[in-house]
């Protein structure tokens, strides 16, 4: 792909970037209209309350137990997938997964891999740094394949091209698949771009997937996917790396199944995916397929520092839903790339600051009005508002406070006057006269009231003052009714 | 309905958003509370809850305020609060707030007592209305505290559907938030707007002549956008709205 | 220290509490199970909604429905299992049509004929281990007479399905069958042909697996066939 047209989005630049998404009616449309549909196919999922609420809780029940035993667990999953046949590799950093893939491609002597999902693999961009090494990787998710076309980023981790219409595609796939007319036709498209892809599963050296659950008791990974190109990349080419984050382990066989559940009536709304692809090993000696040769690729890239902390680990227990997109008010106004983050949305905002600190991120935990939609949906209960105002305490943490576990960029939303703000506040509103004073003066006053009121006046009337407080109307009352 | 024995004394705490920008609101809960029956003591000391500091990160601050409540009520009366998130952040986040401290018995002590307005008009007053209004069609936006953290969004249907002339519409999206969000409406303008334009477009195309909400910072997030575009249409308190069609001087 | 050691003293450094922990086998005996009849119809209807062919049969007769079909798609390739006993007989069966597709077997391992595979194979013949009502899957267990690939690649799969393999759901599936004490090297659920929405989420079928799944689905001889198909 062309280096030059890839569109990149700092998350520092959020507020620019949300006003522009805000101000392209066709990107809204597309957001609104889809993330209506995949709400409604999810409700139409969980038609029982109580059979929802149950496997909630039995979800969050065994993604909490599986971080608790985390560094147990990784040890597990890596003796028994070493059993398996299966070659494990850590890396506490993005560059080093990526030199660690780029690795085992160069000593295969492989120029081309073949791609699956994987939004850690977007984390660590590892297309971008094989490229630079003088290889190629092809996205095969047909979404993925899309974005890749197009130079861009995934604007949604279950649906990357969401942003794009059917028009847009059929403009790229007749730009650039050679001999390819223009069509908007779904079917024909999806077509195009099946014949344009399953020559590079032939043609690939290696395979690259990523992980949704990684069993410790069995050293099984597991991939969820509906279109067969995960299968593809993790069975035809000779060598199979799979990319995934520390947390993704669990512990039992068993675990798996009301967790896949959940993912996909979450996710899509369906009752579940046209494949469950559960990998315990390679190519056994007698077998006449699959890799010859499987590795995982263990990432941490910020996620030890969200473990360290009890409340934050909580971020840890996302399965990658992005249920708490489609639900987010925010999200479905500004789409994906506003956020300038590979995960948008309610959990971009609260697993991001950990892999980018927050003197990157530092809008991102303020991009929510807290409404608390996120939180009613998530399918193994993350309390996402209550990490989300703990990450704003973080933010605005005096930088030199000495803390248990310092995140990243702690006091980067520190603010001079906004401090001086709440100080004068907090001795307004903690100490009774003042108070009553500052409402007195205030309801007197609200001839003076500002017409420019910071970001307020922006969408509405100036907030007047009431002629009296509700304090003097009560008091008045009192002496009415004499009590 | 359940039929509790109505309490003989409540306290009120008026939130920070009524006292001093629709007074009228918390006057009306109060009139509307004493008709019942039930004595209302309204404590003069009392400020904020302290939600504006605690969601936007000032823990410390937040602290600091609504350290100054917890001492103001001190029979064991129920504490009725006209606002969802108001009511939210004192009976849900009060005790996380204090936990650790010398403070924390005592704020769950009163966060217990924390009763959301509607909740208290129809589940423990068991309210029981004469409309005497004229025929009206209404349409209800429900704070998302109150929906999401109090459950009481049921609350504000039910009492509206207690009154035999009004018509009560769902509007489109009708669980989305307005936008408000507190500081969120301030530090993110541009987003906070254009959900608050969509959530007043959806209010006035439900068909119905006027909205209520029972949380004041919607209600003025949702009116000001109206106002701003010029717009005829409103929303109003619930309190004020059920005091009205009861015959009440609103 | 390697990155491996300094990621667990990470992780072992920090605050843990033992969670409750879950009962997952407690949850599912809790949950209403499919049997009967009644599994079989939402098994099928669940498998036909993602556009898979069901086809009702016996075990004395499904050859013959497996070469009506092929015979109806045209199919001039097919890949199949010879070396198995459905193979054998799936391979006779179609030997009979008037004009016989080429039958070939998965006899050497894929990396001399990947192109072929992908470019020359237009149906592939395969027997699943068994299904899951509830979610309207397969389970399958690809083994060295029927590799993984088998179900994945060429165009059309036929699947040949025991239908007293049917499980209520993929907890009893995995729980009666035991597979925490050993897994394949490969084990799927599947559940329909491939497909996609990635564009303004409109269902295509035929992804990059197969476009069609057809089942073969063996009743026993208990099961009337009129009543399975009544009201479905």
């Amino acid at each position: 792909m062309n280096e030059a047209t890839l569109t990149y989005y700092p998350s520092r630049d959020f507020k620019a970037n949300a006003r522009a998404a805000l101000a392209d009616s066709n990107l809204r449309a597309s957001f609104r209209g889809a993330m209506d549909f995949l709400m409604g196919k999810r409700a139409a999922q969980f038609p029982d309350a109580h059979e929802l609420a149950e496997l909630r809780k039995l979800g969050e029940a065994i993604r909490q137990k599986s971080l608790a035993k985390l560094p147990e667990l990784l040890e597990q999953l890596e003796a028994k997938l070493t059993e398996n046949g299966v070659t494990v590799h850590w890396a506490e950093t993005t560059e080093e997964a990526n030199a660690i893939v780029h690795g085992l491609i160069a000593a295969k002597g492989g120029k081309l891999a073949v791609k699956g999902k994987s939004m850690v693999s977007e984390e660590t961009e590892l297309n971008h740094y094989l490229e630079a090494r003088g290889m190629t990787a092809i996205e095969s998710d047909m979404g993925e394949y899309i974005v890749q076309l197009a130079g861009e980023k995934p604007s949604h981790i279950i649906m990357p091209a969401i942003h794009k219409t059917r028009a847009d595609i059929a403009r790229l796939f007749s730009e650039h698949i050679p001999g390819t007319p223009y069509t908007e036709d779904v079917d024909a498209l999806i077509q195009i771009g099946r014949q344009a892809l399953r020559q590079m599963y032939v043609s690939a050296d290696v395979g690259i997937s990523g992980v949704n659950f990684a069993i410790a008791e069995t050293g099984t990974l597991c991939l969820v996917e509906n279109e067969g190109n995960g299968r593809m990349c993790t069975t035809v080419p000779d060598m199979h790396i799979a990319i995934t984050g520390i947390e993704k382990v669990i512990e039992k066989l068993s675990d798996v199944v009301p967790l896949y559940s959940l993912l996909t009536r979450s996710a899509t709304g369906q009752p579940v995916t046209t494949y469950f692809n559960m990998i315990s090993g390679p190519r056994r000696p007698g077998e006449k397929d699959g890799p010859r040769e499987v590795h995982l690729v263990l990432l941490d890239n910020g996620r030890s520092q969200a473990y360290s902390d009890e409340q934050l680990r909580k971020t840890l227990q996302c399965i990658r839903c992005g249920a708490c997109m489609n639900h987010c008010p925010v999200y479905t106004r500004i789409g994906g790339h506003a956020y300038g983050t590979v995960y948008p949305g309610p959990i971009g905002e609260i697993i991001s600051p950990h892999m980018l600190g927050l003197e990157n991120t530092v809008d991102l935990p303020t991009a929510s009005s807290l409404c608390g939609a996120c939180g009613e949906v998530c399918p193994v209960k993350i309390p996402i508002p209550e990490m989300l105002m703990r990450l704003r305490e973080e933010s605005v943490r005096d930088p030199h406070e000495k803390v248990a576990h310092p995140l990243r960029g702690q006091g980067a939303g520190v603010d001079k006057e906004v401090k001086l703000a709440w100080r004068l506040w907090t001795g307004l509103y903690s100490k009774p006269g003042y108070y009553r004073l500052f409402g007195w003066a205030a309801t007197r006053l609200r001839g003076l009231t500002p017409r420019h009121q910071l970001g307020w006046t922006q969408n509405h009337v100036p907030m007047k003052p009431a002629p009296k407080t509700l304090h003097e109307l009560m008091r008045e009352r009192r002496k009415e009714t004499g009590r | 309905m359940s039929q509790k024995r109505p309490p003989a004394d409540v306290y009120f705490f008026g939130t920070c958003l009524i006292d001093v920008f629709q007074p009228q609101a918390g006057l009306d809960a109060v009139t509307l509370i004493e008709r019942e029956g039930v004595r209302v003591h309204y404590p003069d000391a009392q400020s904020c809850c302290g939600q504006p500091a605690y969601t936007s990160g000032e823990v410390a601050a937040a602290r600091r305020v609504a350290r100054a409540q917890l001492d103001l009520f001190p029979e064991a009366w129920p504490i009725v609060v006209p606002s969802g998130s108001c009511a939210g952040m004192m009976k849900h986040h009060w005790p996380t707030l204090f936990a650790g401290t010398p403070d924390e018995a005592r704020a769950k002590e009163v966060a217990g007592r924390i009763v959301e307005f509607a909740d208290f008009l129809l589940n423990t007053l068991d309210w029981q209305p004469t409309d005497l209004g004229q025929p009206l069609t209404l349409a209800v936006h429900t704070s998302c505290s109150a929906r999401r953290e109090m459950n009481t969004h049921v609350n504000g249907w039910a009492l509206i559907d207690r009154l035999a002339n009004v018509k009560r519409v769902v509007h489109e999206r009708e669980a989305e938030c307005c936008g408000f969000g507190g500081v969120f409406s301030v530090r993110h303008p541009d987003i906070a707007g254009a959900m608050v334009a969509d959530k007043a477009a959806a209010l006035k195309d439900s068909g119905a002549a006027q909205f209520v909400t029972a949380d004041c910072g919607c209600m003025m997030n949702i009116n000001g956008k109206l106002a701003k575009d010029g717009d005829t249409f409103a929303g109003e308190h619930l309190a004020t709205f059920l005091l009205k069609r009861t015959g009440g001087a609103a | 220290m390697s990155a491996r050691e300094n990621i667990l003293t990470k992780l072992r450094a920090a605050p843990r509490s033992a969670p409750p922990a879950p009962d997952v086998a407690a949850y599912y005996a809790g949950t209403p199970k499919l049997t009967g009849l009644a599994a079989l119809k939402h098994w099928a209807a669940l498998m036909r909604a993602v556009r898979t062919e069901v086809l009702w049969v016996r075990e004395s007769d499904w050859p013959r429905t497996l070469a009506e079909q092929v015979a109806a798609r045209g199919i001039r390739t097919l890949l199949l299992a010879p070396s198995t006993a459905h193979g054998a007989r799936a391979a006779a069966a179609l030997a009979e049509l008037a004009e016989p597709p080429l039958r070939l077997g998965f006899d050497q391992t894929i990396d001399g004929w990947k192109a072929t595979l992908f470019n020359e194979v237009d149906a592939a013949f395969t027997r699943v281990r068994a299904g899951i009502a509830l979610t309207g899957s397969l389970i399958a267990w690809p083994d060295e007479h029927e590799p993984r690939t088998m179900s994945l690649v060429p165009p059309i799969h036929f699947a040949l399905f025991d239908t007293r393999t049917l499980y209520p759901d993929f907890f009893s599936a995995m729980s009666a069958e035991n597979w925490a004490a050993g897994m394949p090297t490969n084990a799927l659920l599947i559940s329909g042909p491939s497909k996609t929405s990635d564009i303004q989420q409109t269902v295509a079928y035929g992804a990059h697996g197969p476009r069609e799944l057809v089942v073969l689905a063996v009743l026993p001889d208990e099961i009337d066939l009129a009543e399975l198909e009544a009201d479905a």
